[in-house]
């Protein structure tokens, strides 16, 4: 007798069989202990098995593709290092800009590894468990080929190598930390709106074109493949997002109101973080992509506006401040680098004031605001520095309770005067930079009053010390190498005496 | 002819990372394992509690009680990060394709005995659902863990227990004349089948345990301990007398991943009963409890497969597991 013969299985069928059949309703224990955290946050799931895998990959895929990219990957690391290609950056106060990426990014990246870790745990649902574990692997992945592609320059550069640390203490680092905290102590739907949401789908590139385009326009070879590498992660990611919050909003109509106000705080949060981004895209990169005006404009309001058309479908609405957001994009990035070249002595990367070719392009690209509000400042600062008296910000800022940014924001509609708003919660007064950060507050305020603020933890006394010296040590800043001024600094007289030897190399 | 060949004197400031240096001792050049993996966790100054579980932060070394004074004493002896256990695995994977494709073309799974074929069926497919349940398992580690050096190995034996319940599924598959059929069967197995209760209940019982330490010991010590060695040795040899080597081809993964995760799992375990006598005891106790349910939960499974010969197999795999243990510094 011969055997029956073999029906061939389309793709689906075949992963459908391969992983959604692997789970079962526990019956030793009872589900909802299996699962504790997937019901508090009120988001109503009628049918799991409606969730569409966006990418079918099973594991033997997966480990074959991921280590095709990571063989190549670190054959171009490899080469890298071999040939010094630090020397072949536009100029070293690039590399500043990657000394944010490090400490202010990467730590998130470890993040990400472990909440979707919980995701992939704790979600009813396998199609979307499986996806937030593949994930998980690959915020690993990024946080650590992001230390190996950057491992070199901190061979060769300060600011790097105490890049955990720091991000554990250091004032602005808790902007992004903070971030990232509120999104993994959230419930396991709100996370994944947060990120794989508001995060990777509708801001993502506003955070990965600056950094990685602002790579390639300036000789980083190492990060550019890093980025390129990711770039295939990303789009996995970017899809998961999408189809979480379609998935949510078709389930059940009460989970419109819900996912509505998620959207609108994590897009504010998103917002005020990548002001980080924009200060780095206009100051801190010598050869310049495109300005943060010009970024924002493309990824977030044409892009983000035709998102928010096709889920209108769905009931949802464009983020509120979302017109807001888009008259800071004009502002955004000046008033951040005002900051941090005031703040220069506690700042783990170096400064430096616009040239006058780079204020030229500031007021081009700027052409409503940078030389009415910014370029006059600028200006005072460059003659104090001829003068010897270079000027440093001595008092500590008071901090946005919600964001963590210093309150130096301006006003909507009217940029010569900083915004300011309180409001007041069992008895204690917070203060916020918005509109935006206070409506965030007064939704979840028993959180929101929990953050560890540097500046009063500083005030404390909890940061080493009352002086500047004994904060910096606390930090393991080495004063005088990985703060202040890019000009005079280690950094510059290395990368001006390598100039000067490969002239004679040259020669 | 000589060539001269100009360059530059290049010399680095430091050799690595400053908190990476402060473990090796000094800055000497470090590895990709340790540059990718020391530190890497955030400790400190977090913002708010969790609405999931306001009794701990979301990194938190109370989510067991073992104590440890440095969590990056699980140093992985594999030396995995990403890239290299992605390399390693897609290595692995290669030949379980091959094997796959062998079979395929020699139609070796129609040799073997068609009492054996359903037996098969009883035994091995149902295990596609154990290892979702590592999977879980080895997901609550990464994400409840502290420190990079276990969430990290925690997150890729999360990828190797649903790649291996994907070559389960495979098996299957072929088995079933390239339906979903004996899926299902397995799955009713699994659900229904008296062998199998024993087993759904401890790993059902491993999914509620609060302590990722203690889960660690159940599942990866324990269950699979005992579950692995009678499954791939003592059932597998079974088969060969009923013309099932195509299985032990197929399976030829799990036996290597099972050799190579265990290194993993007995450094672990022996870092953490060295470092005080309260983390002896607590490891041995949860060692010893476990390993008496699995123990029990084994027998029918074993009866069914093994028939007379269940006892002495059983008694095998729990000797050897003993053996084990006590190496690793338990008190049994």
């Amino acid at each position: 007798m011969t055997p029956p013969r073999k029906k061939k299985m389309n793709l689906k069928q075949r992963y459908a069989l391969m992983t959604r059949g692997l789970d079962w309703e526990t019956s030793y224990q009872k589900m909802d202990d299996v699962f504790p955290y997937d019901t508090f946050e009120g988001i109503k799931i009628t049918d799991w098995s409606k969730w569409e895998d966006p990418f079918r990959l099973t594991m033997d895929a997966y480990w074959k593709y991921q280590g095709e990219k990571e063989r190549k990957l670190y054959a171009v690391l490899d080469s890298f290092a071999q040939n010094n290609g630090q020397l072949g950056i536009s100029d070293a106060r690039y590399v500043n800009a990657i000394k944010l990426f490090l400490t202010g990014v990467t730590p998130l990246e470890y993040q990400a590894h472990r909440h979707f870790a919980h995701l992939g745990r704790h979600i009813r649902g396998v199609g979307p468990r499986v996806a937030a574990q593949m994930q998980s692997l690959d915020e690993l992945r990024h946080a650590q080929t992001q230390i190996h592609t950057i491992s070199h320059y901190n061979k060769y550069f300060d600011g790097f190598a105490e890049f955990p640390h720091m991000h554990d203490r250091v004032w602005y680092l808790s902007v992004p930390k903070s971030f990232f905290d509120d999104a993994c102590t959230a419930g396991p739907f709100e996370f994944f709106t947060a990120i794989s949401f508001a995060f990777e789908y509708v801001l993502t590139n506003l955070l990965f074109v600056p950094f990685m385009s602002g790579a390639a326009y300036n000789g980083d070879l190492a990060t550019v493949t890093f980025g390129f590498s990711a770039q295939s992660d990303e789009a996995r990611h970017m899809t998961l997002g999408i189809e979480v919050i379609k998935f949510m909003l078709e389930q059940h109509p009460d989970n419109l109101p819900i996912v509505q106000k998620w959207v609108d705080k994590w897009f504010w949060r998103g917002h005020k973080m990548l002001g980080l981004v924009a200060m780095m895209m206009d100051y801190m990169l010598p050869k310049r992509i495109m300005s943060w005006k010009e970024a924002w404009e493309i990824y977030f309001t044409e892009a983000g506006g035709a998102l928010f058309e096709d889920l209108s479908r769905y009931g949802l609405r464009v983020p509120k401040y979302a017109d807001i957001a888009t008259e800071e994009a004009e502002h955004i990035s000046h008033q951040n680098w005002a900051i941090f070249y005031q703040y220069t002595q506690a700042a783990g990367f170096h400064t430096w004031l616009p040239t006058d070719e780079e204020m030229a392009w500031l007021s081009e690209k700027y052409p409503n605001t940078f030389d009415k509000y910014y370029r006059p400042r600028f200006e005072m600062w460059r003659e104090m520095e001829a003068k010897g008296e270079r000027f440093y910000n001595n008092a500590l800022p008071q901090l946005c309770q919600t964001c963590q940014i210093p309150m130096g924001y301006t006003e909507p509609g009217d940029p010569t005067k900083i915004g300011f708003r309180s409001t007041e919660y069992k008895g204690e007064r917070y203060h916020f930079c918005s509109d935006g950060c206070k409506d965030i507050f007064e939704n979840e305020p028993e959180k929101f009053a929990q953050a560890w603020l540097p500046v009063h933890q500083i005030f404390q006394g909890n940061c080493g010390g009352a002086d500047l010296g004994d904060v910096l040590k606390w930090y393991h800043m080495d004063n005088g190498a990985d703060n202040l001024d890019y000009s005079g600094s280690p950094d510059q007289q290395q990368w001006d005496a390598w100039q000067a030897a490969r002239k004679k190399v040259a020669n | 002819m000589s060539i001269d060949i100009k360059t530059m004197n290049v010399e680095p400031k430091r050799h690595t990372f400053a908190h990476v240096a402060r473990r090796l001792g000094s800055d000497a050049p470090a590895s990709r394992y340790e540059e990718g993996v020391y530190d890497l966790q955030a400790t400190t100054h977090f913002h708010y509690r969790p609405l999931w579980g306001p009794e701990h932060w979301h990194f938190d070394e109370g989510r067991t009680q073992i104590k440890m004074s440095d969590w990056y004493k699980f140093k992985d002896p594999r030396q995995y990060y990403y890239g290299t256990y992605t390399i390693a695995r897609a290595n692995m994977h290669q030949t379980t394709d091959r094997n796959f494709a062998f079979e395929e073309k020699r139609e070796m799974l129609a040799n073997i005995e068609p009492e054996w074929r359903e037996m098969i069926v009883n035994y091995l497919i149902p295990l596609r659902h154990y290892e979702w349940g590592a999977n879980m398992n080895a997901c609550s580690i990464s994400d409840a863990g502290y420190g990079t050096a276990i969430t990290s190995a925690a997150i890729f034996t999360a990828g190797d227990r649903l790649g291996i319940a994907q070559i389960l599924s495979r098996i299957g598959i072929s088995l079933g004349n390239g339906t979903g059929d004996l899926l299902d069967d397995a799955k009713a197995r699994w659900m229904d089948g008296e062998a199998w209760q024993g087993v759904r209940k401890c790993v059902e019982d491993s999914l509620v345990v609060k302590d990722w330490f203690e889960a660690l010991v159940a599942q990866f010590l324990v269950m699979d301990g005992l579950i692995y060695p009678l499954v791939y040795n003592h059932f597998d040899s079974q088969g060969q007398k009923h013309g099932a080597a195509a299985v032990s081809i197929l399976c030829e993964f799990m036996v290597d991943w099972s050799a190579e995760h265990n290194r993993w799992v007995d450094a672990v375990i022996k870092v953490a009963a060295k470092e005080s006598e309260e983390n002896q005891a607590l490891l041995s106790n949860w060692y010893g409890e476990w390993r008496d349910e699995t123990h029990k939960a084994l027998q029918p499974l074993a009866a069914m497969v093994l028939g007379e010969a269940a006892d002495s197999a059983l008694a095998d795999v729990k000797e050897q597991l003993d053996k084990r243990a006590g190496k690793l510094g338990l008190n049994l």
